[in-house]
């Protein structure tokens, strides 16, 4: 009987549902042949923070969320032999194997072995000068800000290595979202390092399902023009994959969403650039001449990925700090609320500017085309009469600098034209991420596989 | 509307897709809904047209790209996100909703079967 390698994926973001793994775990339970549970977590930026948790605490800086993702599926997958692959670890991939296995323990899930792979953490073996010098290909220059993390993308092989050490799960930091599926196949399949057709199938599979139900259904909603059945109850993804690099992807059985060629189109495409040239550290993909195929309610098979050798660097997203970010907003409703939330947005310019404050500042009123405009004058031809809330954003050096420009938003209660209601403001930290290219050569020699629990213990 | 047989709708009525961003480059999918959606996407939905669209929210160039197995264009805009989710002060920093933007300011002709049976464009 022909090996499948039955791949599920449950969280597709930071902050994803916590509840999509049941049903994959109850699917996997009638499927023979290797099982896989993916967990993507870790967004661009959250490292920053993460980071900062490790330096409070050497035992946190992994992800804030692996306790309520990982509690409620652990003892099912272990009993049910699905291995659990994720980037749950964030900033300290070791301190989050320790309480997977202490979680584990609690549950009285017996010999439970973590493999947790270390190495992405650039800031452990390369100095802020080395790290300033990579040349860089997204968001500007390091030079004279504050890092506050920097972490290389690794790619599927050390998870594939991991595996073969017989871990239950595997957890890394920072690595290309795709690996997360690309290992277990790689292991599974025995892929070679230079097929590069099959590892660009397994990243395209990885790509497919890295976003969670963004390729079931999730995200995909227009109703009237594209209807995705009980999107409430929407199924996360699974992806059944052959040794020639082929798949289908489908979803649990009794779940609601939908998995169609135009699902799984949009999905192909999503964070992409040219489907000619997909690079990721384990390939090239190419997916220009992808094909998609009906394969039955709620599965397309996926085939024609093609692949080219991997690049010669890799990528790496440096933190760096960028200042306060104030926002603040306030509605007006009912006859003339235009021209109040108007006369608003110039009251907050007015004072801020009597106020001395002379940085970037944008004002805009919200059902006046603001999400499409670029921040300019509200466009004519809209009603006078209506719902229309005006919103304040301005970047700052400090706390204290964001706080003052949302004060002025809160004025306008007593201050403003009349019948402003419903205040809300938000004052944060920002982050802004650079992305370098650097050397393999530079990062490979300091990944390391740590396996712990099980029979080691 | 209707014109030897040809339709002038909204983009919206033949094709859907999504936005991606990375820093500030945005990239939004364009996929035919029907195989006769397709030659409409490749003759008038054009690099031109995308760029003018977003140009007076600071793009600077789009490229377009075809996956041809998908019935899809893939665009890329560079500098359209304002700064985008590391500095933007805008409302959707990653442009998530420019997708229907595109969709809905861009017009085309196309013929009948191009759209969707039951599409709320043919009722």
């Amino acid at each position: 009987m022909e090996k499948i390698v039955h791949i599920g994926c449950a969280a597709g973001f930071a902050g994803d549902r916590f509840d999509a793994s049941g049903p994959i775990l109850a699917d996997m339970a009638g499927r023979a042949g290797p099982k896989y549970l993916l967990f993507e977590t870790l967004a661009e930026r959250t490292l920053a923070a993460a980071q900062r948790l490790r330096e409070q605490d050497p035992e946190q800086g992994y992800s804030p969320y692996l306790e309520r993702y990982l509690r409620p599926c652990l003892a099912e997958a272990k009993r049910l032999g699905v291995r659990i692959v994720s980037n749950l670890g964030a900033a300290n991939p070791l301190a989050a194997g320790r309480r997977a296995l202490e979680l584990a323990a609690a549950q009285n899930i017996p010999n439970m072995t973590v493999c947790v792979v270390t190495g992405d953490d650039l800031t452990a073996y390369l100095s802020p000068e080395e790290l300033q010098a990579f040349p860089t290909v997204e968001g500007g220059a390091v030079a004279g800000r504050k890092i506050l993390a920097a972490n290389a993308y690794l790619g599927a092989r050390p998870i594939a290595a991991a595996l073969a050490m017989g871990a239950d799960m595997v957890l890394v930091g920072r690595g290309v979202d795709s690996a997360l599926a690309l290992g277990p196949l790689m292991y599974e399949f025995g892929w070679e390092a230079a097929a590069w057709d099959r590892l660009a199938a397994g990243t395209i599979c990885g790509h497919l399902l890295e976003c969670g139900s963004q390729v079931t259904g999730g995200y995909f909603a227009d109703p009237g023009f594209k209807d995705v059945p009980d999107l409430a109850g929407v199924g996360y993804p699974i992806a059944e994959v052959s040794a020639d690099g082929s798949m289908v992807i489908c979803k649990p059985a009794g779940t609601g969403g939908l998995v169609s060629r135009a699902t799984v189109a949009e999905q192909i495409l999503y964070e992409m650039h040219d489907p000619a040239r997909y690079l990721v550290p384990d390939c090239v993909a190419d997916v220009s001449e992808i094909r998609l195929g009906e394969a039955g309610p709620d599965r397309v098979r996926v085939e024609g990925v093609r692949g080219e050798a991997a690049p010669e660097t890799l990528k790496a997203t440096l933190c760096v700090e960028n200042g306060w970010l104030a926002e603040a907003e306030l509605s007006y409703a009912g006859p003339n609320a235009l021209a109040r939330a108007d006369l608003a947005g110039t009251v907050v310019r007015e004072r801020l500017a009597r106020l001395g404050w002379d940085g970037p500042l944008r004002v805009e009123i919200l059902g006046a085309g603001a999400v499409h405009s670029g921040g300019g004058a509200p466009s004519f031809g809209l009603a006078p009469d209506g719902e229309y809330r005006l919103r304040v954003a301005a970047p700052a050096p400090d706390r204290e600098g964001a706080e003052r420009v949302a004060d002025e938003v809160l004025s306008l209660y007593c201050a403003g034209p009349a019948g402003g209601g419903g205040y809300r403001r938000q004052v944060t930290q920002e982050v802004a991420t650079v992305s370098a290219l650097i050397p393999r050569d530079r990062i490979e020699p300091h990944i390391r596989l740590h396996r712990i629990g099980g029979d080691a213990r | 509307m209707s014109q030897n047989g040809l339709l002038t709708l909204p983009l919206h009525a033949v094709a859907h897709g999504r936005t991606g961003d990375k820093g500030n480059t945005a990239n939004i999918s364009v996929i035919a809904y029907r195989d006769a959606g397709w030659p409409v996407l490749l003759e008038q939905v054009d690099e031109a047209r995308v760029l003018a669209l977003f140009a007076p929210m600071g793009a600077t160039r789009a490229t377009r790209y075809l996956a041809p197995g998908l019935k899809g264009l893939n665009f890329v805009i560079e500098d359209a996100l304002q700064g985008g989710v590391n500095s933007s002060l805008g409302l959707d920093r990653h442009g998530k909703t420019l997708s229907f933007l595109l969709l809905g300011e861009v017009m085309v002709t196309c013929p009948r079967a191009a759209v969707p049976e039951g599409s709320p464009y043919l009722k």
